[in-house]
């Protein structure tokens, strides 16, 4: 996917002052940051730092009361969720959104929705370009199963995956799109430590074969400090430090707001 | 066709006279894609050609790990027209022992199929002095790697064609020079005694077991084998590499491991031989389906069920099946066996072997009764593999069959399987005295299994030899066929049982966590881990009245009088058994003495701290708490 990446000349997506209010509620405020082509960048902070709220706002769901969201030159402020997915930009969500009574495969076959391009008619017909396109499809579906090792549980429906296995598929679909953005939400919540490896060691393969940008919320401190090439710490709505994963973890505020006092219940 | 003195002729051979035609097929990204004899042949002129750019030639050693995919199989023949000898070793050893098999064998170049096992050799690196290259067949997450000794196996088949044209014509001769009595392959015995023994097989060897077997089950250039079993177990290379290269027939690949079973069903190949364990996988993976079905389909499933055991009685007693029952067992192969067949991708198959280890006698008459043609094959790494099969008409799970045509069984006093044939080996590599205690004079190869011929001229196989003993009070003891028959229960794993020198039979019974599992979750019986299973009352309960059956059906002198269930089960990452699950008895009595000396100091109890050891080689301690049961 390396050659398919945009030419943001070094930066992927640029959030400058956002800040968005639920009724009387800041869920952020006047948060600015920057990712960069290629890397993995992590926003973490404590429960209701409004992390997810970012996330919502990256991928369309929400548009933020202030500021703007740039990605790859491109004002995403006010686009609504299909045209961002049609922009290169795909997400997991943190309760796993998969269709259950599909196959795994056609999860995944879902997830290029985006990049579909024959009419409904002709890929009722199932013939000429819309048979050759759905080949082709069906071709990088089969490379994802490949690279996510879920080989035997192609024809399986999702719903009767294990969570871990679910995940997987989740990101497996996300892939699909072939994003050069890839938004993950607590990819490994609810995970136990062996799935938790198994996704780390996905995660960093999608960044380091493909070359995805990645942007991930985690809940998970040691996760996210051993992946992430840039970090940025929100904690009630603010962002309270940003750097690398070396520099967050030396900066007092985050220790003070972050691993301080609520250390235990946060890390673990 | 003219027969050839080489494996890598026959490659040649077949590469002219049936260049269009496949010789190997693997399943990539959901397809079946097909290899035919003239790009095999391309494939491993390259390979091989790029070996010798690194410096291989004859007589070094080509280590071989990964699991059944084309390009390792390629490299196994590469290896061989270079007149060098493949290796191949278990991909699920753990470092210690792959360090001493790597280092033994002094093999020259690995090759390892992806990253896990690159890691794998590159964390034992400053124990192999002998090791220049590492070749990596995928690519994926190798980025990031800056060992100096690393090339991929595309670099390698690169540089083969640039030596190609450059030394036009060495590929040829050095084929050329390939000679029958050559090594042309190098396996590693797993050994339940001592470290791993180096098993060398010459061409001959190997094409000898291989035309044997082809004759015996006339095996066509249009046939098709799935490999799937390890490639560092002998019967890997005689029954899937040699006969296709012999015959022309078609060697598969799994996409992987864990799809063996679907893509099994899709390519309904026309041979397969398994170990009991998988055999007895299909059929309890048929019973867990089964019993998922509606009660109409399970009415029609044991109604058929019991046909066909029935028909299969009587045949096997020789007697006439009458009207009515072969009638119903007509009906059964349209609704049941035949679909059922289909289900396991056994469909197309001629032949199917069980081999290895004994199998029980119900899973045995379950397939031959939904007409698989299963039979017994009898067979070692020493021998290439290969000693005695059944007939079609004579199969049973009671012998091995009969010794093949060429192949001479002798029975020594100490009643031990003795073989002599082409099949049987060359020495182990550098240990000339091992291979001296193996043989006896006049070229006897000594198997070590105890056993007999039967009235018909069958081979029977009672136990190993050594393991014989007698009670304290003299009777004869055999501790496999005991244990063998508490394994054929379903719920029952592994079984250790002690005899030898003492008053009476105690054994120790490993659950299967998985049927026991299934049962405890019928029962509303909660549980979390094999540990906790095993020692559940009502679990101590189900196992004590398998044995009871096991014991109903002995003499009393040969019945197990006292028992327990282990608190984990027996591991080969535990040395505990053989990588081909053969039990190490001699380790787990010094392992387990303490249960030894509680089963014969009449002790209700026994409290132990278990060794456990991960793949890594890291090992942790479990203290276990087991109950001691006095069989009825």
């Amino acid at each position: 996917m390396n050659e398919t990446a945009g030419s943001g000349g070094g930066i992927k997506l640029t959030i400058d002052g956002v800040s968005k209010n639920f009724g009387g509620v800041r869920a952020v405020v006047d948060v600015g940051a920057e990712v960069k082509e290629g890397e993995i960048f992590a926003i973490i902070g404590p429960n209701g730092a409004g992390k997810t709220t970012m996330l919502n706002m990256i991928s369309g769901f929400y548009h933020p009361d202030e500021g703007s969201i740039n990605f790859e030159g491109t004002n995403i402020t006010e686009t609504n969720p299909s045209e961002i997915a049609a922009l290169g930009i795909a997400r997991t969500f943190q309760n796993i959104a998969l269709f259950r009574g599909l196959s795994v495969l056609d999860n995944l076959m879902l997830g290029r929705n985006v990049l579909m391009k024959t009419g409904l008619l002709s890929a009722f017909m199932y013939w000429g370009p819309a048979q050759r396109e759905e080949v082709e499809h069906r071709e990088r579906c089969e490379e994802i199963i490949d690279f996510l090792k879920l080989n035997d549980l192609r024809k399986t429906p999702a719903g009767a995956l294990a969570y871990g296995l679910q995940k997987r598929v989740e990101l497996g679909r996300a892939l699909a799109a072939e994003p050069r953005l890839l938004l993950l939400d607590e990819p490994m919540a609810g995970m136990n430590q062996e799935e938790k490896e198994d996704m780390v060691r996905y995660v960093l393969d999608v960044n380091q074969e493909w070359g995805t940008t990645i942007a991930l919320i985690e809940h998970d401190m040691g996760v996210v400090m051993d992946i992430s090439d840039h970090v940025m710490v929100m904690d009630m709505g603010e962002k309270i430090s940003q750097g690398t994963p070396d520099e967050v973890r030396a900066d007092p505020k985050v220790i003070e707001a972050y691993l301080g006092t609520t250390d235990h219940k946060e890390v673990a | 066709m003219a027969e050839q003195a080489t494996l890598p002729e026959y490659m040649l051979q077949n590469a002219r006279t049936m260049a269009d035609q496949p010789a190997m097929r693997v399943k990539e990204l959901g397809i079946w894609k097909t290899y035919t004899w003239s790009e095999y042949a391309d494939q491993v002129r390259a390979f091989s050609l790029g070996l010798a750019s690194l410096g291989f030639g004859r007589e070094d050693k080509l280590g071989i790990i990964g699991s059944n995919i084309p390009s390792l199989y390629w490299a196994q023949v590469a290896a061989q027209c270079m007149g060098g000898m493949p290796v191949p070793v278990y991909q699920d050893s753990i470092a210690k022992e792959l360090a001493f098999v790597l280092h033994h064998s002094e093999a020259k170049i690995i090759v390892a199929q992806d990253q896990e096992q690159v890691d794998k050799i590159i964390s034992i690196k400053d124990q192999l002095p002998n090791l220049k290259w590492l070749i990596y067949c995928w690519p994926r997450g190798m980025n990031d790697y800056d060992e100096d000794y690393l090339k991929s196996f595309d670099e390698v088949q690169a540089a083969g064609r640039d030596f190609d044209s450059a030394n036009s014509g060495y590929f040829d001769a050095e084929i050329g020079k390939g000679r029958a009595d050559d090594v042309a392959l190098m396996c590693y015995t797993s050994g339940t005694t001592g470290d791993p023994k180096g098993v060398m097989l010459s061409h001959e060897n190997l094409l000898s077991c291989g035309r044997i077997f082809a004759a015996n089950e006339d095996v066509r250039a249009d046939d098709d084998y799935l490999s799937y079993l390890p490639m560092a177990w002998v019967g890997d290379t005689v029954y899937g590499l040699v006969i296709s290269l012999l015959v022309g027939a078609t060697n598969n690949c799994p996409e992987g491991p864990s799809t063996v079973m679907r893509d099994l069903r899709e390519l309904g190949p026309t041979g397969i031989i398994a170990p009991p364990a998988v055999w007895e996988g299909m059929l309890s993976s048929l019973q867990l389906r089964g019993a998922d079905a509606t009660p109409l389909k399970r009415k029609i499933f044991a109604y058929f069920n019991d046909v066909a055991k029935r028909i299969e009685d009587l045949k096997f007693d020789g007697k006439p099946v009458p009207g009515g029952l072969a009638l119903a067992g007509k009906i059964g192969e349209f609704m049941v066996f035949g679909p059922v067949r289909d289900q396991l991708g056994l469909r197309r198959t001629r032949w199917a072997y069980t081999g290895g280890a004994p199998m029980g006698p119900d899973t045995f008459r379950f397939f031959r009764g939904f007409g698989v043609n299963l039979k017994q094959v009898y067979g070692m790494t020493e021998v290439a593999g290969l000693v005695s099969l059944q007939p079609d008409d004579q199969a049973s799970p009671d012998t091995v069959g009969l010794p093949c045509p060429g192949i001479e069984v002798r029975i020594a006093e100490n009643s031990e399987v003795q073989i002599k044939g082409p099949g049987v080996f060359a020495g182990y590599f550098r240990q000339e005295e091992k291979t001296a205690e193996a043989m006896a004079d006049g070229g006897w190869f000594r198997t070590g299994d105890a056993g007999l011929l039967d009235e018909h001229g069958h081979l029977v196989i009672i136990d190993r030899a050594k393991d014989v003993g007698a009670l304290g009070d003299g009777t004869p003891y055999a501790p496999q066929f005991i244990e063998l028959k508490l394994k054929f229960s379903p719920f029952i794993n592994e079984v250790v049982s002690f005899g030898d020198g003492h008053p009476f039979i105690s054994a120790m019974v490993a659950i299967d966590f998985e049927t026991v599992g299934k049962w405890a979750e019928s029962k509303a019986l909660p549980y979390t881990n094999y540990m906790d299973l095993s020692q559940k009352p009502e679990v101590l309960a189900l196992i004590a009245e398998e044995v009871r059956k096991v014991n109903q059906g002995l003499p009393a002198v040969s019945q197990i009088k006292r028992f327990l269930l282990l608190s984990k089960d027996l591991d080969a990452d535990d040395n505990e058994i053989t990588r081909t699950r053969k039990l190490r008895r001699n380790f787990i009595a010094e392992k387990y003495g303490p249960v030894i000396e509680a089963f014969y100091g009449d002790k209700k109890e026994v409290e132990l701290s278990l060794a456990v050891t991960f793949e890594d080689g890291s090992e942790a301690h479990v203290d276990a708490h087991m109950t001691i049961l006095d069989a009825a």
